[in-house]
Order: structure tokens, then sequence, then C-alpha cells
């Protein structure tokens, strides 16, 4: 069964249809990759099933359930995680406060006035952070973190509603490429042991090729190919989108974005 | 009332949309291209009729009063550049709330330098020469002087259009309002390209001024009505839109005529009075298309809006020796009716705080945490200290149900507003704010036969024993200690850490399944009702309560009292409070100039404490800044 399953999902701004009938599936415990140069619509689309567009029309089942134009937060509550592009985390506290707050809402305490909330679900909060090795800055200031490590913390938020299904958007961008392994590597460990599965988008054609368990591609708003890495190199349509001169994955594969 | 007279309302109408054009447009072009809110808008056009009025009586004749219209509007765009060169262009990187709080204090200097050079007379200049005659319209007789308003209002709009839309200098201003930093980026001399602007802006303000000099005496009430007009006209047409500002200002400025024009109805089972409805009118106005169109009718949702809260240090409980501070504080306090028996002004003064600590720091709680700005808060400090009394005069109920009322008065009132306030942000929650607050004053105002308009509720009493300052002190302090800890507790509560952030990130908020606006919203309604209690307290210490009391003053002087603290930390309020109701009290009652005294401390401040008492004094002590 899927968990997720996107069927027939279209949106225009003006006269461009950013996305257009774009339907694909995401198995359990599967590691899947959307890809698609600038401005295929990759955006877009993530961000129709995360919440923060409603759809023109399409649906999107997660686990049999419609959740096309449900609010961010209530995709959230059905056990959606997700982790920003620009990775984003309350400033004004810590680390471990940080996943705290994710915690607290995610055991429905947000409107409690009254017990302090540094000491609600610390330990749980520690265990997540020693789990992508942030143990040791969980009193520090969240703003302080360099940026890499910041996106072990979203990474540590994202896993404490225990999602079922991870949107990751572009979950390397911005970084070096030895921390985007290790990065990678890390979110896969951490999937797998859980039996999370996972969307993500990326740029960086390294990590997608080395570690999504499946491919899809989107070009000018439709999907234009869905396999796994070797057929997806070998798709024509997909070396012509990308590269239209006849220059292969081969060549990509290693090099900065 | 017939077809005619309605007609010639409207003529009337047109007359003051000009007036009300002039000072929104050059606010509405200052914040477009530099995203500071000029307070001291209204000062530059209130200088504009006192200095037009000065040419007009020496110099006299056409050339004093045309010659001086032109020489005014010379005059405060100097004084605008001035004032741009000198201060704003240290503070354009400092919060929102600073650049807020400088433009206040110019408020605050001109005005009592206006106050020292013309003195406290209202001041009526000599009609128009040349224009002093009436042309007969609809039946009745219309000043050629309002005609030449009607005219010069729109004649105005299209030159600055034209200016703005085929000048290179227009060009940069358009571009600066859509993206400031990329105009920055393509090498464009912001200095000079922000100057200029403010210049032109208050230019636009003394000419407005001036003009007003046949129509109008100059009086220093002036700056913060025309403020409060400007403000209500920009949001109305949308920030930096100078066709929608004279928009809004026919919309404001007719519905107010057809108030005027409609006169007193009798529905049968009710007799309204609409002209008096003019004050509350453009407030209703505002709200409602803040509501419909949150960004005005003719504005865009502002680019690149930076964030207003700076980074800020993660909260903790308060340290031990802070504790004993404020344990030895208390102590000190409790302590103060034995001090008072020499001095009884000791104990007013010490209730006086004590009420200003409340209401600051229930204003911190939805500011500082909560990120939103309140420029209306005195509107739950009136729920609060007008329900109380109301009860007390209408139902004769005992202090304590009034007290108990008070709270939850201001609470409901807080909910209400509170509801469409956190679907705002920045600058258009401030302003909605605002004009709640405007509307509660008004309906206190208004509402004669309730509330007994302009003399507001007296004999408001403390039954015995609390008619003994002593004790009615020792209740307020008890009372004070109870709402402070109280929010303390909120905050570090996991309510309070949601707040934070939905502050902090929205979208990350939002993401892990935190309902922003709702925290927000509910934020907005407890800081209203502790706010009430500083309200309820404060009735029943004077006896009485007034709209005055309850005007746009107080509601800045808890913006001051929390930035005085120091807006990043939770004791910073308290001092802040503290700080500013002492120095109200004492020093400021003392001079005649106390506007221009407080006004240079707040520019003091800003200028060298940007942190607030309570960030520079950690900061001296070496280490980071505590709750």
């Amino acid at each position: 069964m899927s968990v997720l399953a996107v069927k027939s999902l279209s949106k225009s701004f003006g006269g461009v249809h950013a996305v257009n009938q774009v339907s694909f599936t995401v198995a359990r415990g599967e590691f899947l990759a959307l890809i698609g140069p600038n401005g295929a619509g990759k955006s877009t689309c993530f961000n129709m099933i995360n919440g923060q567009l409603a759809p023109d029309s399409g649906e999107i089942l997660f686990e049999d359930k419609n959740i096309a134009g449900l609010a961010p937060r209530d995709i959230w509550r059905l056990g959606v995680g997700r982790t920003f592009q620009v990775a984003a985390t309350f400033g004004s506290m810590t680390v471990v406060e940080n996943v705290q707050m994710a915690l607290i809402s995610h055991g429905r305490e947000t409107y409690g006035l009254w017990r302090p909330a540094a000491s609600l679900h610390r330990e749980r909060a520690i265990d997540l952070l020693a789990q992508v090795g942030m143990r040791e800055a969980a009193d520090r200031p969240s703003r302080e973190l360099a940026y890499g490590d910041v996106k072990r913390i979203e990474l540590a938020i994202a896993l404490a509603n225990e999602p079922r299904l991870l949107l990751m958007d572009e979950p390397t961008a911005g970084m070096a490429p030895r921390e985007r392994n290790d990065l990678i590597k890390l979110v896969k460990q951490l999937v797998v042991e859980r039996g999370i599965s996972v969307l993500f988008t990326e740029h960086s054609m390294d990590v997608v090729f080395a570690y999504a368990d499946r491919i899809i591609v989107l070009a000018r708003g439709r999907l234009i190919a869905d396999g796994d890495a070797a057929a997806i190199r070998e798709n024509p349509q997909v070396q012509e989108v990308y590269f239209g001169t006849g220059k292969t994955f081969a060549h990509a594969q290693g090099a900065a974005p | 009332m017939t077809l005619s007279a309605f007609l010639f309302q409207a003529l009337n109408g047109l007359a003051s949309a000009s007036g009300l054009f002039f000072i929104a447009v050059g606010l509405s072009l200052i914040f477009g291209v530099t995203r500071i809110i000029n307070i001291a808008h209204g000062s530059l056009y209130m200088l504009g009729t006192y200095i037009a009025y000065s040419f007009a009586t020496r110099i006299g004749g056409g050339l004093g009063f045309w010659g001086g219209i032109v020489a005014t509007a010379l005059i405060v765009c100097v004084l605008g550049a001035l004032i741009e060169i000198l201060l704003l262009r240290r503070i354009y990187r400092a919060p929102e709330l600073f650049q807020l709080l400088a433009t206040f204090a110019l408020v605050l200097v001109i005005n009592d330098a206006t106050l020292w050079l013309w003195g406290s007379e209202d001041l009526l200049g000599p009609r128009a020469p040349g224009l002093r005659g009436a042309v007969e319209i609809f039946g009745r007789q219309l000043p050629s002087y309002d005609l030449f308003l009607i005219v010069i209002g729109p004649a105005v709009l299209l030159v600055l259009h034209f200016a703005l839309a085929k000048t290179r200098f227009g060009r940069l201003v358009r571009a600066a309002t859509q993206d400031r930093e990329m105009v920055g980026a393509l090498g464009v001399n912001q200095a000079i390209l922000f100057t200029s602007v403010f210049a032109l802006g208050a230019a636009l303000a003394g000419l407005g001024g001036a003009l007003q000099v046949a129509r109008e005496p100059a009086t220093l009430a002036t700056d913060l009505i025309a403020i409060g007009d400007a403000f209500v006209v920009v949001v109305v047409g949308g920030m930096g839109s100078i066709t929608g500002a004279y928009l809004a200002a026919v919309i404001i400025a007719e519905v107010k005529a057809l108030c005027i024009a409609i006169g007193v109805v009798d529905f049968g089972f009710i007799t309204v009075n609409f002209s008096k409805l003019t004050l509350v009118a453009e407030f209703l106005v505002m709200a409602g298309v803040l509501i419909a169109r949150p960004y005005g009718l003719l504005g865009r949702p502002q680019g690149a809006v930076r964030s207003v809260a700076e980074a800020e240090d993660p909260i903790r409980p308060a340290a031990p020796g802070l504790k004993a501070l404020a344990v030895a504080v208390l102590a000190l306090l409790m302590g103060l009716p034995l001090l008072a028996q020499a001095s009884p002004y000791l104990l007013v003064l010490g209730i006086d705080v004590l009420i200003a600590v409340i209401f600051a720091t229930s204003l911190h709680f939805i500011m500082g945490p909560g990120g939103m700005h309140s420029f209306g808060h005195a509107a739950y400090f009136g729920l609060g200290a007008y329900g109380a009394a109301l009860m007390v005069k209408w139902l004769a109920v005992p202090m304590g149900l009034g007290l108990v009322a008070a709270p939850l008065i201001a609470l409901a009132g807080a909910l209400l507003f509170g509801w469409f306030a956190v679907r705002l942000s920045g600058v258009y929650l401030a302003m909605l704010t605002l004009a709640f607050a405007q509307i509660v004053w008004a309906a206190m105002f208004q509402w004669e036969g309730f509330t007994g308009g302009s003399n507001g509720v007296i004999g408001v009493w403390p039954p015995p024993p609390f008619n003994s300052a002593a004790v009615y002190y020792l209740l307020t302090l008890a009372i004070a200690v109870i709402a402070v800890l109280l929010l303390r507790r909120f905050l570090f509560a996991p309510f309070g850490y949601a707040m934070r952030a939905g502050r902090d990130s929205p979208l990350r908020a939002e993401a892990i399944g935190i309902d922003v606006k709702r925290v927000h919203w509910l934020a907005f309604a407890i800081a209203g009702g502790i706010c009430g209690i500083a309200g309820g307290l404060f009735a029943f210490a004077k006896g009485s309560i007034s709209p005055e009391t309850i005007h746009v003053g107080r509601s800045i002087d808890g913006l001051v009292m929390v930035l005085l603290g120091g807006i990043q930390t939770l004791t910073g309020p308290i001092v802040g409070a503290s700080v500013f109701a002492t120095l109200q009290d004492t020093v400021m009652r003392q001079t005649e100039y106390w506007r221009a005294l407080l006004g240079l401390i707040i520019l003091l401040l800003v200028l060298a404490f940007p942190q607030g008492i309570v960030g520079a004094v950690a900061q001296i002590f070496g280490r980071r800044r505590s709750p």
C-alpha cells in the first residue's frame, strides 16, 4: 500500500501551469526523490503536499485520506513531518527547547499555562538530539548554530511527532559536499530504522543518484519520468530536459550543483 | 435633510479631504521608501500652520499670506531634511519600535518648542487675500477659499503622480517602495534618496498645515489629531500609494461630512446623533477596510519586511541574585507605608507606579514574546477602569466586585478586538489596535448619558478600610505582584513558548502543529484582561475616570515604559514602568516643558541605550541579558 498517493494534481499561477496533472505514489519505507530543472514545478508540487498551497484540482491521499487543501498544521497532526529548504528554528529558544516545542505540540499541551515548559519532554528531546548527533549543543541558543547543525536540529524536530511520511525540501541545499553526504546518510539511517517514507526534492544529483530508491522527474509542470537511478540516467527525455546537448549524468555526478 | 444641503456638506468634505491628503501623502511616501513611520509628521503639519500664521500676521497682505505659505513649505522642508540627517539616519537599522519611539520623541520636543515660541493660545490667521468672498452653491455660501482647497488637493496629486511616473527621482522612489534592498544593491545613493524623500514629505506636511491657516486656528493639539487622521488615511489607502492616500482622504472626509449632514435621527426606539459619530467614523472605516483588505485599498503586501523582533536570547528562570533582589525590593515596598508617614505623597506615587507596572507588563507580554506591537493598549485599561466605575455608578456594586469585573470586561473587549488584530501584523496590526482604542475612547467620550461624557465617572471611592492610602497601596501591591507573577508563569509555560515560536518563525510553528493566530489571539486577550486590572485599580485610586486618561497618550506611555526598560527582558517592563511613572509624577510635573524633557530622555535612550535600562545594566555587568 502506498503511504502517499498524488492524483492528477494541478496548480496554475495566472496562465502558467506550474503543476499539470501530476500523479505519483510513495510506497511504505520508500526514499523517493523528486527532481527537475529550475521552474519545473517541484516547489509548487511540494508546497501543495505540505499544505502551504491549495491545489486547483487533484487529490493528495495520505494513508487514503485526502489532505489536499488542509492547513500545514493539520497535515502535520496526521503524521507528516517536514524540513524546510532554508532551515527554520525558533531563534529565541535553545536547541533542546526547539525539539521540546514540537513534542509539546504533539502531546497537545500547547495551551498549558501552568507547568513550566522547560521540564516537559526534556529527556525525549535530548534523546532525539543524540540521534542526530547534536546532544552536546542541547542548551545552546539555536540561532548560534552553524547551518549544517541547524539542518540536524530540523531533522530532530521533524521526527518529534513520529511521522510516517517525511517531506524534505532540498535537505542539503547550501551545504558542502562532505556535510551533504553525512546528512543524507543520517537521514537514511533514521528513516530506515523507523520505517518512515521520505519524499524529497534535491538539486545535487550525487545525493539523488546515490541514495534515492526511486526518482521522479518533473519538467514544465509535467511528470516525465519515474524509475530507479539507472532508468532515469538512461531516459532520453530526462537527458534532453536537463542537458539538451547530449551530456549525460555520468558527467554530472560529483560535480557541484 | 434636503439634497442640496447634503451636496453642500459633500463639497465641504472635499475641502477637508485636501488637508488630510497633504499630511497623509508625505507620511505614505516616507514610509514607502524608508520604512519609518514618522509619528512627528503631524507635528510638521502643525508647525506649518504656526509658521504660516507668523508670516501672514507679521508681513501681512498678499505677500505675507501667499508668499508665507510657500516659504513655510520650504522651511519645513529644510527642517525635515535636518531631522533625517541628524536623527533618523542613525536609527535605520534599529528595531522598528525604536524608530517609532524616536519620532514620537520629536512630537514631544516640537510641541514644547511650539509652546515656547508661540504660546499656548489658539492663533487664528487672517482670511486669504483675494479669496475672502464666498460662492453661492446649492443655495448656500461656500467660502472661495474652500473651493481653492478642493482644487489644490487633486492638483498636487497630479503633480506628484507625474513626478513619480516620469522623473528619475520618481522612479527611484517607486523602486525603493517596492524593494529597498535591491535599490541599494544597484548602487543608488540611499542617503540622498532618503533625505530628499523625507524633505519632500515634510514640505507637503508643511504646505498642508500652512494652507489651513485661513480655515482653522493654529493649536497645540493639532499634532496628535493630525497624525491620527493621517495614519488612518494612509492605512486605508495603502502604505506607499499616493492615489490611495487621496482616495482614502476623500472617503474619510466624506463619511465625516455625511455624519454631520445627517445629524440627529430618531429611529423611534432610539435617537442617534450621527454628528457625534465623526470621532469614531474614520476608525470604523479603517477597521472595516483592514479586515477586508489588509494592505489598504490600493496597497500591496510589503516585500521583504524586516523581522521586527530582533534575535533574542532564550528566557531562563530568574537567577538566585535576581530573585534575592526581587524579594528585597518587595520587602521595601511593603514597608513603604511606614516611610510614608513623613511624606504621604509617597503612597500616591507608589500606587501610580504599581498600576503602571501592571499596565506595562501586560503590554510587554504581547509586544515582546508575542511580537505584536499594540498601539492601543489604553483600550483595555479604559475598559477595565470604566467597567468597574460604571458598575459602581449604575449597579452600586462593592469595590471587590468592581475589581473582579474590570479584567473580565477588558478580557471580553480584547477577545473581540484581538480576533481582528491578529489577522494582521507589523504596522497594520499597530494601526488597527490604535483604531480600536480610539473607538473605545470615542464611545466613552460621546455616550454621555451612560459614561458621563467628557466629565467621566466620578465618586468611585473605595470603602473603608481601603479609603486609607496605605491600605489601598498594599492592596495594589498585592494585586500587582500576583499579576506580574501570573504573566511570568504563562511565559515559562508551553503557551508562552508557543507565543515565542509563532513570533520567531510562524512558518515553522505552523509546521509543528501550532495554530499561531489562535495562540496570539489568546495571548492578546490575556494581556487585555490583566491590563483591565490596572484600569480598575486606577479608577478606585483616583475616585474617578475620564476619557482623557484613556486617550492615545496612555498607549504611547506604555510603549515608552516597555522600551525604556528593554523589550527583550522580562524585568524590563517593571523597571521601565517604575522609572517612567516616577519621572512623570516628579520631574515632569515640576516643569512646564515636561514633554520636551521626556522627548529628550527618549532620544537619549534610543541613541545611547537601544537595549533599554535592564539591557544596558546587564551589559555593564558583563553578563548575558537576563530574563
